[in-house]
């Protein structure tokens, strides 16, 4: 209760930025629930009119016209009332939203590494909307429920005292019977919903991978496993449905009973009275009371459920939008364009602190060099990347840059004096403009060119549909992963950063294709210092330095020659490339 | 989207019974306005209190056996819906079994699984929602107008007139809203992707220090997200003060004229409350009808994306053809001026490909990106079909055999490696069902997969979903013991060890070389090195052959060989 009084102040804060749409809206459904309420007891007054063979026609007039008063005046408000709930979910989740968007851009690579982003999406996009409607809608059909409920014993009470007496008296049966039937509805929906996860998750899997399936002719199998998890599904399916689609003939029977209560109580009492207690228009007025009486409360008990959900929803977008950000920057020290000088000291780092991962890694890298980085997979080649980047900050020991340690320096000035190209492509679905410009959001359409004919990838822009301007997603969706590549190699000789890091930059990229663009690269690389992870030991081979890694060591280093002549760890690598069978 | 009415077989007495039940629950609702009319004109005025008590009771017993009729239809109602929704699922994916590559091309996998699982629940509750209410909301309205009839003809005129226009009104705004919705989803589409790119781009956008452009951009599609919303919004709140206002101005009519019946002694107060009450009820139907309409209409775009996956006529069935003849002595596989074309492409993907291949050989097919050496492969197992010339398996045509037989000649390591959640047992035994646990040690040691039986569980040890919790290159060699476990005649390796280190690599082919059953093994690759020691080398070119050969004969004769084996090793070829 106590977290959901918290998650409650952190809605009302979003709520609290559109406060007076909010009071407006609140106001407009008491006004709107009321006089929805008072209608009745005009069309009683006209019953009233009415006697057996005679009618009073004179005083129609006046009966209509404020009947017609109201019926407008209550529209108006159920309009407004309509009207601002919406402007308010709308403009709530849109902040919402934008905050959780803005706190994905600053939290740590380690979260969004260990978080599964289909999670993480379903948290920004649906968890938002269920948070906003579930809420809002909630709290304003609660709050009209209650007005209702509240205004109709009064107008109940202001016709006859005794029915009303009667008709809360059964009230409690309504409430009985629909929470029993959730209840037990609930128990089935959760089996139901355990179900049909399963049923999602095993079809996500075997037709996601359909042609590994007839590849290994496992397709009779994979129709047994279905059909089995589909039959289970339909066990719980099927009683869930029932039970949900008691609830509307059990309230209807319900209202029925009460109906009759009223009906009879009514009628007794005017006969009794002979009309002076309870009049015939006073008797239908109550009845068209006593219909709608019921009501409210089987709405405000599925409210419940709805409000319950949607807090649910918001505990989990308020654990992304309070998630810990990046520790702050330092700014103790700045830098414009770095030489290039970097310096790692007694580096010692792990991903799970139960696993040690780099001990106490050394090396220098002076400027303009070019350090290769190989050894076998998982290593550490790209973690030594990720603290480069400080995508990952070290666990002990320091790294320097220009003499200075990057922890000293705001982030996005370290980041901006490297180019990077990785392996694992990512392009945007945007322009392919966008997508180079991305490191130059100045770039002119000259500059662009420029750097798109140097990395090779002009040569398929210019055939995509509309070039440049092709939208990624919208207008074309079939780049190939080495054309993907050649795009990231785009974003970097576009910003010409000081230094470079290329994780297996061209593994994608046909030897060809690489060899077109070989004169360009090697002009990019010259005078950087740059870090190279690759398998291809071809294109290790001229670097100034080779840092030989095995798990999370630095286990030789030294140049190429220097390395074979070792004849240790590398020369072996190395070896198995040529060597014949 | 008819042909989906045969998997209502076996339920239809469910389809017939849960309407009917529901109508003649919809028709004891009719007769309470009648009754309080009773109440008034025969209790109340003479004074009857016997008759009022009888009345009264008739409601409570309308209301009891109403809800046994409900309570029966929703039961039938829910049995055939879901029973119709769990057929259409095993329908489907049955068909989908027998999909062939082209098939799964075109359907496009992510929208085969939507199909499966969001369109078949719309379906469901399509169906649930048609059987119990599609007859009873008309049904209820003109019960109502044509009670409103009996009682007094011209006062039913209203009633007429009233219909039609809130009719008009109510469904307007609803498609209005439709159409709305659909923009507002285009825009949600759009959020997601946004997300999307977001969260995987996240080394990218903050090497390059873009963050607030990112979140910026993402903002100004949330504020036209909500604009749009905003607007929708205002159409939409339409509905409940519109209707509002006719059903209540209707009513004040209704009882004026009706006074003015009563003074000519036409009609008596009771009737007049009974036309009132049915008034009140067509509101309530006419919106719980817009509503169901909504519900079916998706419901229907939702079925007629499931009969398309259901009716495409599956080209590819897993079943065994009978023994070929197969001749003795013909080579294993024979490949003679192939070409392919992919379905809807312009060029062809494949050329005029002439090829021998013999048991224990070592075919090496090599090329750059997009040269067509997947397509070739995927032409042996009939993934897809060629169009031109002919391929042989011992001197059979392939087109005369099924996937199937010769699926089961054939092992495969695909380019991108899938493992499936379960154990490495079980993933190993996808290459053969029955395979005791020294086939799959013998198969993981060969495909340098040894590595897995020192982790915990050894071939116990629990894959995760895709993979997850291996590295690329233990993928990859779990995914060569599969396809080794099965002793295959022929062996496909489609760049498979991409992820291998070299020492690795090394010993792989080592291993292979070394198997007793000699396996022709076809290892496509875009280095030269992982070719070179092949018994035949089939260079290809944008779909065309360059060259056939050994490697030492393709250093001399084909140019295009020797560029690529330049590009990747200087100093060999220096030497």
């Amino acid at each position: 209760m106590k977290k959901n009084n918290s998650i409650l102040r952190r809605v009302f804060a979003y709520i609290g930025r559109c406060k007076l749409p909010t009071v407006l809206s609140l106001l407009f459904s008491f006004i709107s629930a009321a006089l929805m309420l008072f209608l009745p007891v005009i069309f009683g007054k006209m019953i009233d009119l009415i006697a057996d063979g005679q009618a009073d026609i004179q005083s129609f007039p006046p009966l209509i016209l404020e009947a017609a008063g109201v019926i407008g005046v209550t529209a108006v408000f159920q309009w407004l009332q309509n009207f601002l709930n919406n402007l308010i979910t709308a403009d709530i989740v849109r902040d919402i939203r934008t905050d959780a968007i803005k706190k994905l851009e600053v939290l740590p690579l380690s979260y969004l590494d260990t978080h599964p982003h289909g999670d993480v999406i379903s948290r920004v996009v649906s968890d938002t909307d269920t948070l906003s409607e579930g809420l809002l809608l909630g709290f304003s059909q609660l709050f009209s429920g209650v007005t209702t409920i509240i205004g109709t014993l009064i107008f109940m009470l202001g016709i006859n005292v005794k029915m009303t007496v009667y008709v809360i008296l059964i009230t409690p049966l309504s409430l009985f019977t629909a929470r029993f039937i959730a209840k037990h509805t609930y128990a089935m929906f959760r089996r139901q919903s355990e179900a049909k996860g399963a049923l999602t998750a095993f079809i996500n899997e075997r037709l996601g991978n359909q042609k590994t399936v007839k590849a290994f002719m496992k397709e009779a199998d994979s129709v047994a496993e279905f059909e089995a998890k589909n039959r289970r599904l339909t066990g719980y399916a099927q009683r869930a449905v029932f039970y949900t689609s008691l609830t509307n003939p059990v309230t209807r029977f319900v209202n029925a009973v009460v109906y009759a209560v009223a009906a009879l109580s009514g009628a007794l009492i005017v006969t009794a009275s002979g009309g002076a207690a309870l009049t015939v228009g006073g008797f239908t007025c109550f009845l068209s009371y006593a219909t709608q009486y019921a009501k409210p409360f089987n709405d405000i008990s599925s409210v419940i459920t709805e409000l319950q959900n949607a807090l649910a929803c918001a505990e989990r977008v308020f654990a992304l939008i309070d998630a810990a950000p990046e520790p702050a920057d330092a700014a103790k020290a700045h830098i414009d364009s770095a030489v290039g000088k970097i310096e790692f000291q007694n580096v010692s780092f792990s991903y799970d602190k139960s696993k040690p991962l780099l001990h106490n890694i050394s090396f220098t890298a002076e400027a303009g060099q070019h350090i290769a980085i190989v050894g076998p997979t998982g290593c550490g080649k790209t973690t030594l990347i990720n603290l480069l980047m400080r995508f990952y900050d070290v666990d002990s020991g320091d790294i320097l840059l220009d003499g200075v340690s990057i922890y000293d320096l705001p982030r996005a000035e370290l980041r901006r004096q490297f180019g990077m190209v990785l392996q694992e492509t990512w392009v945007k679905n945007a322009s392919i403009r966008e997508n180079i410009t991305i490191g130059k959001p100045d770039a002119t359409a000259e500059e662009i060119k420029n750097a798109a004919q140097a990395s090779g990838a002009y040569n398929f822009i210019k055939r995509l549909p509309k070039g440049f301007d092709t939208v990624l997603g919208a207008d074309y969706d079939g780049l190939s992963e080495g054309q993907k590549q050649l795009l990231s190699i785009t974003r970097v000789m576009l910003s010409l950063p000081p230094m470079l890091i290329l994780d297996e930059a061209t593994s994608s990229i046909d030897t060809r294709t690489e060899m077109l663009i070989t004169a360009d690269f090697d002009r990019l690389m010259q005078g950087r210092t740059a870090f190279i992870v690759a398998h291809r030991l071809s294109t290790i081979r001229s670097a100034d330095r080779i840092l030989v890694m095995n798990d999370g060591d630095i286990i030789e280093q030294g140049t190429h020659a220097s390395l074979l002549a070792e004849n240790g760890f590398y020369k072996d690598l190395y070896e198995s490339q040529f060597k014949n069978t | 989207m008819k042909s989906l009415l045969k998997y209502f077989k076996g339920l239809r007495v469910a389809c017939v019974l849960a309407p009917l039940f529901k109508l003649t629950e919809a028709l004891l609702e009719l007769f309470i306005p009648v009754l309080i009319a009773r109440i008034i004109d025969n209790g109340i005025t003479v004074g009857d209190r016997a008759y009022i008590l009888r009345c009264v009771l008739y409601i409570v017993a309308l209301g009891f056996v109403g809800l046994l009729f409900a309570v029966t239809a929703q039961y039938f109602s829910a049995k055939a819906a879901t029973g119709f929704a769990e057929r259409l699922r095993n329908a489907a994916y049955r068909n989908i079994q027998g999909y062939s590559y082209t098939q799964l091309d075109a359907a496009g996998i992510p929208s085969m699984i939507t199909r499966l699982t969001g369109d078949v629940d719309r379906v469901q509750s399509g169906v649930n929602m048609t059987l119990r209410l599609l007859l009873r909301s008309p049904f209820v309205v003109f019960g109502s107008v044509i009670a409103a009839c009996m009682i007094d003809m011209k006062s039913a005129l209203l009633f007429i007139g009233t219909v039609p226009v809130l009719a008009v009104i109510v469904f307007g705004i609803m498609l209005a809203g439709i159409r709305l919705f659909g923009k507002v989803q285009a825009y949600l589409d759009r959020i997601t992707k946004s997300t999307e790119d977001t969260l995987s781009g996240a080394r990218v956008i903050r090497a390059f220090g873009s963050e607030q452009r990112e979140a910026a951009h993402f903002a100004d599609t949330a504020a036209a997200l909500a604009a749009i919303q905003k607007f929708t919004g205002r159409i939409t709140a339409l509905l409940t003060p519109t209707t509002y206002i006719i059903i209540n101005l209707a009513t004040v009519l209704l009882i004026y004229t009706g006074a003015l019946r009563v003074e000519q002694r036409l009609l008596t107060q009771g009737a007049v409350v009974a036309l009132y009450n049915y008034m009140a009820k067509i509101l309530v139907e006419l919106i719980k009808l817009a509503d169901l309409i909504i519900t079916i209409t998706k419901a229907a775009a939702s079925a007629k994306r499931t009969a398309a996956l259901i009716n495409e006529p599956p080209e590819d069935t897993a079943e065994i053809s009978a023994d070929a003849a197969y001749a003795p002595g013909a080579p294993l596989l024979e490949f003679r001026g192939v070409g392919m074309t992919y379905r809807g492409a312009a060029a062809p993907a494949l050329e005029n490909v002439s090829l021998t291949a013999e048991a224990g050989q070592r075919i090496g097919i090599i090329g750059g990106t997009g040269a067509g050496k997947s397509t070739l492969i995927s032409l042996i197992p009939r993934f897809y079909d060629y169009d031109r010339g002919e391929i042989l398996f011992c001197g059979v045509p392939i087109a005369a055999l099924s996937g199937g037989a010769l699926r089961r000649e054939i092992g495969i390591v695909p380019q991108h490696t899938v493992l499936f959640s379960g154990t490495v047992r079980d993933n190993i035994r996808w290459g053969k069902s029955d395979a005791d646990d020294d086939e799959i040690t013998a198969a993981l040691t060969a495909a340098q997969a040894d590595f897995v039986l020192k982790k915990d569980g050894g071939l116990d040890f629990m894959i995760r979903e895709n993979g997850a919790n291996l590295s690329g290159g233990q993928k990859q060699r779990l995914a060569i013991a599969r396809a080794l476990v099965k002793k295959p005649k022929i062996l496909i390796l489609d760049d498979s060890a991409s992820a291998l280190d070299y020492a690795t690599d090394y010993r792989l082919r080592q291993a292979l070389a070394a198997l007793d059953y000699r396996p022709c093994v076809f290892i496509v690759s875009q280095r030269t090195v992982a070719v070179r020691d092949c018994d035949q080398i089939l260079v290809l070119d944008d779909g065309r052959p360059a060259g056939v050969g050994a490697h030492a004969e393709l250093l001399k004769t084909c140019a295009v060989y020797r560029e690529i084996h330049d590009s990747q090793s200087p100093e060999e070829a220096a030497q």
